[in-house]
């Protein structure tokens, strides 16, 4: 029955007397699984609010006049999207919940290799994130996520200090989580779990982490440098100054475009899980696709300037920046060819995880063929700076990492909660938004070509069409994701029993209870097998006991 | 429904090519991008797990097939790199005879002056089938030049010259749009392109229009004044003044015997630094040694020359350097006033 008590010793269940006790069992938890729960409740928040913002945004560009929301107002709109999405979504997205949830499960052991400060980096997370807004309720900010100087620190009046500020503390929050992530890979592996028999999880959360723990100081330093300037009127980046305004760009791209690989990167190992899982097969081409991980990490730090092709750096920097970014395109082929040939002979269900999964690889076959056009410096010329940039990175965030994200937590909901979601509505909420999003962020591909330039309060009438289209498609969107907000919420009281492993999927966290124990591991597994045990006839067993009313 | 293109006009000599290109790449997605879910489609249905289908003999990975998807895709986009690299050396190498117009940038708006000294805010009035080159820098943050039509885009910063070119091809209005963020009013430092024949291009050179002044602002002070021509000096001829009257013609000689090195052939020639560097003398070499005269200093002079730094406006440095260029244009060599004789034009008037 669906009310039935959920097993004991669950880390969720405590023998706290008081709520004040309860309370404070969470927040000095060191507990990865709680750790992880905050997260989710801190990330989903700031999801919402940027969201909201990113709604203003597409509501006032629904006419061609600047009608409902002053200048200043819609570029504070439009910079609160960008910095909440970015710096307090994407990035610790998919490793502060999941790869926090999952990574001692996955390894075979009972928690991180610092647990202590796994706890101080969500804290620093809430404090950067309380900068952040405090920054918004102080009256916004108005320089785009990207703080392009001298703007940024000479002549924006807006509240810069604080949201730098915000972003800078978050940063240490990213670092921390990196640093956690590299040392419980390499010294808490259970016995027998070498490395190419970890799951590609790991493996992507490994490849992130090194990103996070090299780039982020960068940004950390720029940002300060930024602030300096602001404050005490020191020359670094502002001309008028002494400074160099694309010195800022440079640094700022050294990590934001490895930025991108700490999003997407991380999604690539869900989604690897998903389609093994559902398809109950081995992955194909396993170490391609562990290795091809590893490639986006190291070449993804040598293609920042194309980002500054139109900035003034020279024609042969620009080259060598295209050369490079054409490479960077191949890894991620490779994940998307293996994907798909690990489809060939399986035996696949259309779970909720599964439809996330199949429709972030075509999201960001979409997402990643435009990332070509926009690595070609002729191309890059006139579409840079235009709809066609915004459409190609919403097509990798969002149809990337957010797909990979919801998969994530709709598979590995029964694991942290120990109980099933509404099946049906978890169906029909991913087509929503798979629909949603192709109308919101397709005609802005089209926009862009025709050169409407990106962060434009008020614009030609000729563009009002496509705009009426994309906003009209965000309303659909946006009701994708309120859907899964209510059913797996109420899943937490209604949800059926999810049992230990209720996927039949391979991995040490399906082998303990759901919701797991406190300690995870009454005794640390030895590991004998590689991840993705399926045995050859697990496919030909799952199909042939297929009947009709069994779940698709 | 009117109104509803879904690729832009193309009206200049780069438009076509990029547009080829871009035509090749969505040809090129769509081999990809379009098949690829149709085979995902089709395994999807194939193999459900309500389908009876052959599942025996698994394959657990296969070399050859990793190979062909990494090589095919990797010969593809060299492919696109090299056409895209050298149709991109284009855009960026304008020729050696052009029209120069100089653009300076500024929250919110765009102000514009041509060689024989019109200027005009937020419209910039080009000759179709010419050259035509812009040499632009920024006030105050950094901006970006984009004329979608041309396919052309080239950030404007604060601080140093930028550059840009492009060959129109169609007479007509187009749109003119700053594409970096530059805070407020972003969205209406916005204008147009008029691109006109050359006839009536030189007639609109010589038509007295609003008066703009230096600063950018339009037909502002006195109510009187609004008659006078716009046309003001051409700028290189304001320049020379300005060399004169800065007292610059005292060290820089055209004989070169003066205190600093002769302007004279200057301009876009490779020159030898005391430090042993080469440097070519280009708009932002001449506006850094203005500026900052200390930063590089030629072989064989000595450091000497104050900075300008806070004494020229942006338009006087726009004018200087057209100036200091007309020195090395051979065409007008023949025409060109000498510092001499401008030192003695001005002396004339002072009298």
């Amino acid at each position: 029955m669906a009310t039935t008590a959920l097993p004991s010793r669950g880390y969720l269940e405590d023998d706290t007397p008081t709520v004040w006790a309860w309370i404070k069992s969470w927040l000095f938890t060191v507990d990865h699984k709680r750790i992880a729960i905050l997260y989710l409740l801190a990330i989903n928040f700031y999801f919402l609010l940027g969201g909201l913002a990113a709604s203003v945004v597409r509501i006032e560009l629904i006419t061609p006049q600047g009608d409902l929301l002053s200048s200043d107002l819609y570029n504070r709109a439009f910079t609160l999207h960008g910095i909440i999405m970015v710096f307090f979504f994407l990035i610790p997205g998919i490793p502060a919940v999941l790869g926090n949830f999952l990574i001692p499960l996955m390894v075979g052991a009972r928690d991180m290799a610092f647990p202590r400060l796994n706890l101080f980096s969500w804290y620093l997370y809430m404090i950067g994130g309380i900068f952040a807004l405090s920054a918004a309720v102080f009256g916004g900010v108005d320089t785009g996520w990207t703080f392009y100087t001298p703007f940024s620190s000479t002549y924006s009046n807006s509240n810069v200090i604080l949201t730098i500020a915000g972003a800078f503390v978050m940063g240490f929050s990213s670092i921390a989580t990196g640093v956690n992530f590299i040392v419980t890979t390499h010294t808490m592996r259970a016995p027998g779990l070498t490395w190419f028999r970890l799951p590609l999880f790991v493996w992507s959360s490994y490849a992130t982490s090194l990103i996070i723990v090299l780039a982020t100081p960068v940004v950390g330093i720029t940002l300060l440098l930024v602030a300096i300037e602001r404050i005490w009127g020191v020359g670094i980046f502002d001309p008028a100054l002494g400074g160099d305004p694309l010195l800022f760009q440079h640094l700022f791209w050294f990590y934001s475009h490895p930025a991108v690989y700490i999003m997407i990167l991380p999604g690539f190992g869900v989604i690897s899980e998903l389609i093994s899982t559902f398809s109950r097969k081995r992955i194909f081409g396993y170490e391609f696709i562990a290795f091809s991980s590893m490639a986006i990490a190291i070449i993804g730090f040598l293609v920042w300037g194309h980002h500054m092709f139109v900035s003034g750096q020279s024609v042969y920097a620009g080259l060598v920046f295209s050369f490079i970014t054409m490479l960077v395109a191949i890894p991620s082929a490779i994940k998307v060819f293996n994907w798909t040939a690990t489809l060939y002979k399986g035996s696949i269900s259309y779970r909720t995880p599964m439809l996330y999964a199949l429709g972030f690889i075509g999201l960001f076959v979409i997402g990643g063929l435009t990332g070509i056009f926009l690595g070609v410096v002729a191309i890059d010329i006139h579409v840079t700076d235009t709809y066609f940039v915004v459409a190609h990175f919403h097509y990798v965030m969002v149809g990337g990492t957010i797909m990979a994200y919801l998969g994530g937590i709709h598979f590995w909901w029964p694991k942290m909660t120990g109980r099933m979601y509404n099946e049906v509505w978890g169906g029909i909420s991913a087509l929503i938004i798979f629909v949603g999003f192709n109308m919101t962020f397709f005609p802005q591909f089209v926009l862009g070509y025709l050169g409407m330039p990106r962060r434009y309060h008020v614009y030609p009438q000729e563009f009002q069409v496509l705009h009426v289209l994309s906003s009209a498609g965000s309303t659909v969107l946006a009701i994708g994701f309120i859907i899964p907000l209510v059913y797996l919420t109420l899943s937490l009281w209604k949800g059926k029993l999810a049992g230990d492993n209720p996927w039949d999927a391979t991995g040490l966290e399906w082998t303990v209870s759901s919701p797991p124990p406190a300690h995870n591991f009454d005794e640390i597994p030895v590991v004998t097998t590689e991840a993705y045990a399926y045995p050859p006839e697990a496919a030909e067993r799952d199909a042939a006991a297929w009947r009709p009313g069994s779940p698709l | 429904m009117p109104d509803f293109p879904l690729f832009p006009e193309q009206a200049s000599t780069f438009a076509g090519p990029i547009d080829a290109l871009y035509g090749v790449l969505i040809a090129l997605s769509l081999i990809f991008g379009g098949i690829l879910p149709f085979i995902i489609l089709y395994l999807m249905v194939r193999y459900h797990r309500s389908q009876k289908a052959d599942r025996r003999n698994q394959p657990e990975g296969s070399l050859p097939l990793e190979l062909t998807w990494t090589i095919i895709p990797l010969v593809l986009v060299l492919g696109v790199f090299f056409w895209g690299a050298f149709l991109y050396i284009d855009i960026r190498t304008p020729p050696e005879r052009n029209l120069e117009i100089y653009v300076i940038g500024k929250q919110w708006m765009w102000h514009a002056q041509h060689p024989n000294g019109k200027r005009e805010n937020n419209e910039l009035h080009v000759p179709i089938n010419q050259p035509v080159k812009l040499v632009m820098t920024s006030q105050d943050v950094i901006h970006s030049f984009y004329i979608p039509a041309f396919r052309v885009k080239q950030d404007v910063l604060p601080g140093r010259y930028t550059t840009m070119w492009f060959e129109a091809t169609q007479t007509g209005e187009y749109h003119l749009f700053c594409a970096e963020y530059c805070g407020t009013e972003h969205s209406r430092m916005v204008g147009r392109v008029v691109a006109m024949s050359l006839a009536d291009y030189e007639r609109w050179l010589t038509t007295p229009g609003e008066i703009i002044l230096p600063d950018g602002s339009a037909g502002a002070g006195g109510g009187g004044s609004t008659l006078i021509p716009s046309i003001g000096d051409p700028m290189a001829l304001a320049g020379a003044q300005l060399f004169t009257n800065l007292g610059c013609v005292g060290c820089h000689r055209d004989d070169g015997a003066g205190i600093g090195p002769s302007m004279v052939g200057l301009y876009g020639v490779e020159t030898r630094m005391q430090d042993g560097s080469l440097v070519t003398a280009d708009e932002n070499y001449l506006r850094e040694s203005i500026l900052n005269p200390g930063a590089k200093i030629v072989a064989g002079y000595a450091n000497v020359m104050p900075s300008y730094d806070g004494q020229l406006s942006e338009d006087q440095l726009n004018q200087l350097i057209a100036y200091i260029k007309s020195l090395s244009d051979s065409e007008s060599a023949s025409t060109r006033l000498s510092n001499a004789q401008i030192a003695s034009v001005v002396a004339d008037e002072l009298k």
